[in-house]
């Protein structure tokens, strides 16, 4: 669960693998690699190995192993940013989407991911870097109390860990559909390598190797866009062949009002659903308040970068969308088998689905050499979403459990420990999910549509919180439990047909019901309840926090007017609208 | 501290002379045909020599330095090293 919209809401999921599925696709799938493609990947987790050896040694306080000692380059941590959720389930289940639904998928990147990006930099992160929290839970602690804290604290932690199983599952499916390795091999090797490096380098080694996947990944999504538009014969040869094999061309062809995409027959219904439901409850929830994502801009090195982790990660996020989508519209039409299955419209059972996109178009179009950097590049990206994860679930257990709430008042040197022991427990406990998921697919299915639920009452009662200094302690926590309560209500009466929605309704729905609500039942509690006194909330609240503490004075390096924040995010903004005015 | 993009310039050597050498002397008429004429490894070798030379170059005019570590900044860090609430 990446993005929240993709996890419970894509028709197809990564997990729906199921075991006769492979039965039937073993032979069709299979890449012919060759030793030489297996040294490839070699190299690659030897570096990653290295990487966490030579990071160990700047970490000397916990601060070092969970946030990097707050010292890295905006660059870097930009780059991690995306990268930490460009994982398994965004490659393949955008690919996917791409296949099935064509360029109304972009709005998953400029109407969902950007404009969230910009706001995280532009407004959020202030509050985040500048109270020097150590994490999204500890700064509902600050603002909110125990309450609060309690409940996301545990909710995160749960979450993380058992999504870390979720990837570790995904990794192990694909390595045994692509190179047939048996799941348990890559289940354990996987979870070896990710605990190796995550726990000698903490997040400094967790950034880096982020980072490394990022340009691996490029590495091979550009060449593959670029070779297959070359076969269909560029831009017109894939939009005629789209045209020629589709009823419904136009929708796969122009992103708005993206009907396709949501269900929504209605076309101004479907529009509101883009910009409300995916762009601003969900993707402002999961962007702005995931701590996975908001823990690399934390180990940014000053406010400055701090905020211009979110808006420098943007823009490579804005252009990655079109070497993620169109090679999923290529596959739909290069891919034989694919093609058959989109015919069909899905009912065809020969061994493929749209989740098989990617994988069709690498085993058809690249050769040795070539095919080893594309292994690598997609294990690269499961092993660093689920490093994401365990590196996020290792901090706010020791900061916001373990030393809030059960040992107290030790020294530093004690928490590190904790941190170190307890990323082994989270490996160990994201192997038995795998191990679990691999038995019960529709579990995990149903575990990821929970987690995302999550995000959306969030946001609302961060919102609600800095903005509004009246919210009380009360509010926060009553807020989120209501609010995640009335997601997990839409979703059960539309599981159990009480409410009749299909294709992205129901998530758009469930979100948004949780943010109304949210706020609401805060808005109530909060005029009927003690507010805490305005010397506790500076800093914390927009209204109380003085301008110029977002200011501050800047080493060379981070000052220049290129580096204004303000300037990245509006640039950021204007490539978004620039791409969608293209693709409308 | 050490320099990634070091690192990331010596992976895309390591990877670019690989596929270049793949693309010049071992692309097979199958591998072509797959590809609809294009010599994938041969273009996409160059291009990661290209990548890794500008990553050696940035890290060469640009060089890391050490953060220095002034009493503001550990005065900074002081309070969030005792625990959660501060305040």
């Amino acid at each position: 669960m990446k993005i929240p919209a993709i996890s419970n809401v894509a028709p197809q999921q990564l997990t729906t693998h199921q075991p006769a599925t492979h039965q039937l696709a073993d032979a069709g799938l299979r890449l012919n690699a060759r030793p030489i493609d297996y040294a490839l990947l070699a190299v690659y987790f030897a570096v990653v190995l290295g990487i966490g050896a030579l990071a160990r040694r700047s970490v000397s306080s916990s601060l070092d192993f969970f946030l990097s000692g707050r010292s890295l380059p905006a660059w870097l941590t930009g780059l991690a940013f995306i990268s930490a959720n460009l994982g398994a389930v965004e490659i393949f289940g955008m690919t996917a989407n791409g296949a099935q639904f064509g360029v109304p998928t972009f709005h998953y990147y400029w109407i969902g991911a950007i404009p969230a990006m910009v706001f995280l930099g532009l407004v959020m992160m202030p509050f985040y870097y500048g109270s020097k929290v150590r994490s999204v839970p500890e700064f509902l602690l600050r603002r909110f109390g125990r309450f609060a804290h309690l409940v996301n604290g545990l909710s995160f932690a749960v979450a993380q860990v058992l999504i870390a199983g979720v990837n570790l599952y995904a990794l192990a499916t694909v390595v045994n559909l692509l190179l047939g390795w048996p799941l348990w091999v890559s289940i354990v090797a996987a979870a070896v390598i990710v605990l190796a490096y995550t726990t000698l380098g903490g997040l400094s080694a967790a950034v880096y190797n982020e980072v490394m996947q990022f340009f691996v990944i490029v590495a091979m999504l550009v060449p593959l866009t670029l070779v297959g538009l070359h076969k269909v014969g560029g831009w017109h040869g894939l939009t005629d062949r789209i045209k020629a094999t589709n009823n419904d061309a136009a929708a796969q062809l122009h992103s708005w009002p993206g009907s396709n995409l949501t269900g929504i027959e209605n076309a101004a219904l479907s529009v509101i659903g883009i910009v409300f439901g995916l762009g601003f409850v969900l993707s402002f929830g999961y962007w702005t308040t995931n701590f996975a994502e908001v823990q690399r801009a934390l180990a940014a090195r000053n406010t400055s970068a701090a905020r211009r982790t979110p808006l420098i990660g943007a823009y490579p996020k804005a252009l990655i969308a079109l070497v993620i989508v169109i090679p999923g519209m290529l596959a739909a039409v290069l891919s034989p088998e694919l093609a058959a299955y989109k015919a069909s419209d899905g009912t065809l059972k020969n061994g493929v689905t749209y989740n098989n996109a990617i994988e069709l178009l690498i085993r058809d179009l690249l050769p040795t050499g070539m095919l080893g950097v594309a292994i690598t590049g997609l294990l690269a990206a499961f092993m660093a979403g689920m490093a994401a994860n365990v590196s996020s679930f290792n901090t706010v257990f020791t900061y916001d459990l373990w030393q809030a709430y059960v040992v107290k008042d030790r020294p530093d040197a004690y928490y590190l420990r904790v941190g170190r022991t307890v990323t082994v427990l989270g490996c160990a406990i994201a192997i038995g999910t795998a191990f679990i998921a691999s038995g019960y697919n529709n579990i995990m299915d149903y575990l990821q549509t929970l987690f995302s639920f999550f995000n959306a009452p969030l946001f609302a009662t961060f919102i609600l919180g800095m903005f509004w200094k009246r919210t009380t302690p009360m509010a926060g926590g009553v807020g989120l439990i209501v609010g995640t309560a009335a997601a997990v209500t839409v979703d059960q009466l539309n599981r159990h047909h009480v409410l009749h929605m299909s294709g992205q309704g129901p998530s758009f729905v469930a979100a948004s019901a949780a943010f109304v609500l949210d706020i609401t039942v805060s808005v109530v509690v909060s005029l009927v309840t003690e507010p805490k006194p305005d010397r506790e909330l500076a800093g914390l609240v927009w209204s109380l926090t003085p301008r110029q503490t977002h200011r501050e004075a800047l080493a060379p390096e981070d000052s220049g007017w290129y580096r204004n924040p303000v300037l990245l995010g509006v640039g950021a903004l204007v490539l978004a609208t620039v791409l969608n005015v293209l693709f409308w | 501290m050490f320099d990634l993009r070091w690192i990331l310039a010596m992976l895309f050597t390591l990877y670019g002379t690989v596929l270049t050498v793949l693309g010049a002397a071992f692309t097979t008429d199958l591998d072509l045909a797959r590809a609809g004429g294009v010599n994938v490894n041969l273009w996409v070798g160059i291009g990661m020599l290209i990548g890794a030379a500008l990553f050696g170059t940035w890290a060469g005019l640009r060089p890391l330095r050490l953060p220095e570590r002034s009493g503001t900044e550990q005065a900074e860090q002081g309070p969030t090293e005792q625990g959660p609430t501060p305040s």
